[in-house]
């Protein structure tokens, strides 16, 4: 095989399995420190976010950033924002939000009281999406909305509401594809260079810290939305967040994916029955005997 | 294997020639925008005699199938020899990008990975075909003068880690030789 001159630098192996050594020091130094558990996430796309800081920091190596994330807090809430990938939107794949209000509100609207966890909130703009509709179709006054994600300085921003305008442009079509019933302007306020969110929206949503890599069961959910955040995880730590919903969900209860997630590649498949394929939206179900393996 | 513009057809014209036995698993990226649909797989599909999927996240890779990055989503190669996604920030404007793509199967994959990349209008790739190149993996691009837009192949001929260019026409033949070449 012929090689240009100019690509002389070489990755090798052993390099390569230095950076990977690195880096678990770096999540073991993480977890010892500050609590946060990355050492079972998706090694690939943590390794792109860990290069990514290391990139933009200017450290030498990985191993210097670890000693800066043991000295400097201030640089480890940089990395964590990095590690946790806070992308989100309101009304994210309208579609979904239209399945569940097709599929999933006609049922709850036969339940007394609704328990919906969103895991994984980041900053907020789906919980406030799902408050919205449920003020629509007169169900909000009967629902506790519990939002939890890992790190608590997004927790803070979504308790907050506060989003841009260039966001809440996007947030607008998307509400409208949604289906909703009136204009996205109805739930906010125009506020300096944003919007803050109709404080109403938050009476009953509960903010909580919750780690799904560590953290355990959150009781007798009817819904739980947990939308490109297990994307995130490796198998195994998918297998316990998906155990951890099946335990946390009432039977029935209704269990919500981002659209490129599946419990496919899961031993819990049995455990969930599709309502709406594509959208990803599962049902627990109960196993028969027969279905028991 | 990476494109933006004019990508479909490049694709559909390379992926008609590689035969069902291929053993190797292809990974695609096609530049398009966020809300547009996810259609490119079923198209590619009727065009090649490799099986195309729209992979879920975690879909174990296979050999003679081809796996297509959704819009909106990086798509990478996990450890595990999995599909792997994240919606981190765009790379080059783009996402899924073609650097994301290429860094972590060379990661994964070494010198075992061969990295194309075709007609497009951006520089996305570049630095991705570097990285296959310094991991010992085999790297080539479409000929700019059959590209229907030069910039991409141009940018990634330019880091002077491209072993083969080709023209669109060729390709096919070339990647299904190298790759019978390396099980061989």
């Amino acid at each position: 095989m012929k090689t240009p001159e100019s690509a002389s630098s070489t990755v090798s192996d052993e390099q390569v399995n230095l950076e990977d050594i690195e880096i678990r020091l770096l999540l073991e130094a993480i977890y010892q420190l500050y609590g946060y558990d990355f050492r079972s996430y998706s090694k690939a796309s943590l390794r792109r976010r860990v290069l990514h800081r290391l990139g933009m920091s200017g450290l030498p190596s990985i191993m210097a950033m670890t000693d800066r994330v043991l000295r400097d807090q201030q640089f480890f809430v940089t990395l964590l924002n990095d590690l946790t990938v806070n992308v989100t939107e309101m009304f994210r794949d309208p579609e979904f939000y239209r399945a569940f209000r097709d599929e999933v509100i006609p049922v709850l609207k036969t339940f007394p009281f609704i328990k919906i966890w969103h895991a994984g909130c980041a900053t907020g703009e789906e919980i406030y999406s799902m408050a919205i509709m449920l003020e629509e179709e007169g169900l909000y006054d009967r629902a506790m909305l519990y939002a939890t994600d890992i790190d608590k300085n997004v927790l803070a921003a979504a308790k907050k509401g506060i989003y841009s305008y260039a966001a809440v442009k996007q947030y607008s079509e998307n509400y409208r594809r949604a289906g909703g019933k009136s204009s996205l302007a109805d739930y906010y306020t125009a506020k300096y260079d944003g919007v803050i969110m109709d404080q109403r929206l938050k009476r009953n949503i509960v903010f909580a810290d919750h780690d799904l890599a560590t953290d355990q069961v959150f009781g007798e959910m009817n819904v739980i939305v947990c939308r490109n955040v297990l994307i995130y995880f490796d198998r195994e730590l998918q297998q316990r967040v998906f155990r951890l919903f099946r335990d946390s969900l009432d039977m029935g209860g209704y269990l919500c994916l981002g659209t490129k997630e599946s419990l496919r590649f899961s031993a819990c498949e049995e455990h969930f029955e599709p309502v709406v394929a594509d959208m990803r939206i599962f049902r627990k179900r109960q196993l028969m005997k027969r279905d028991a393996r | 294997m990476g494109a933006s513009w004019g990508g479909l057809d490049a694709y559909s014209r390379i992926l008609g020639k590689l035969p069902a036995n291929l053993p190797v698993p292809v990974l695609l990226v096609q530049h398009q925008h966020p809300s547009g649909g996810d259609k490119l797989p079923w198209i590619l599909d009727t065009r090649t005699a490799l099986r195309v999927v729209a992979p879920m996240d975690k879909t174990p890779l296979e050999p003679g199938c081809v796996y297509v990055a959704p819009p909106g989503y990086h798509m990478l190669v996990d450890v595990d020899h999995t599909v792997c996604y994240s919606l981190a920030a765009p790379v080059n404007y783009s996402r899924p990008s073609i650097d994301e793509l290429f860094f972590s199967a060379g990661h994964v994959y070494g010198r075992n990975v061969l990295g194309i990349i075709l007609t497009g209008a951006n520089d996305d790739g570049a630095a991705g075909i570097t990285y296959i190149k310094q991991r010992g993996g085999i790297t080539m691009a479409q000929s700019p003068v059959t590209a229907e837009a030069r910039v991409m192949p141009e940018a990634a001929i330019a880091t002077g880690c491209v072993d083969e260019i080709h023209d669109l026409d060729d390709m096919g033949d070339m990647i299904s030789a190298l790759v019978f070449g390396l099980q061989a």
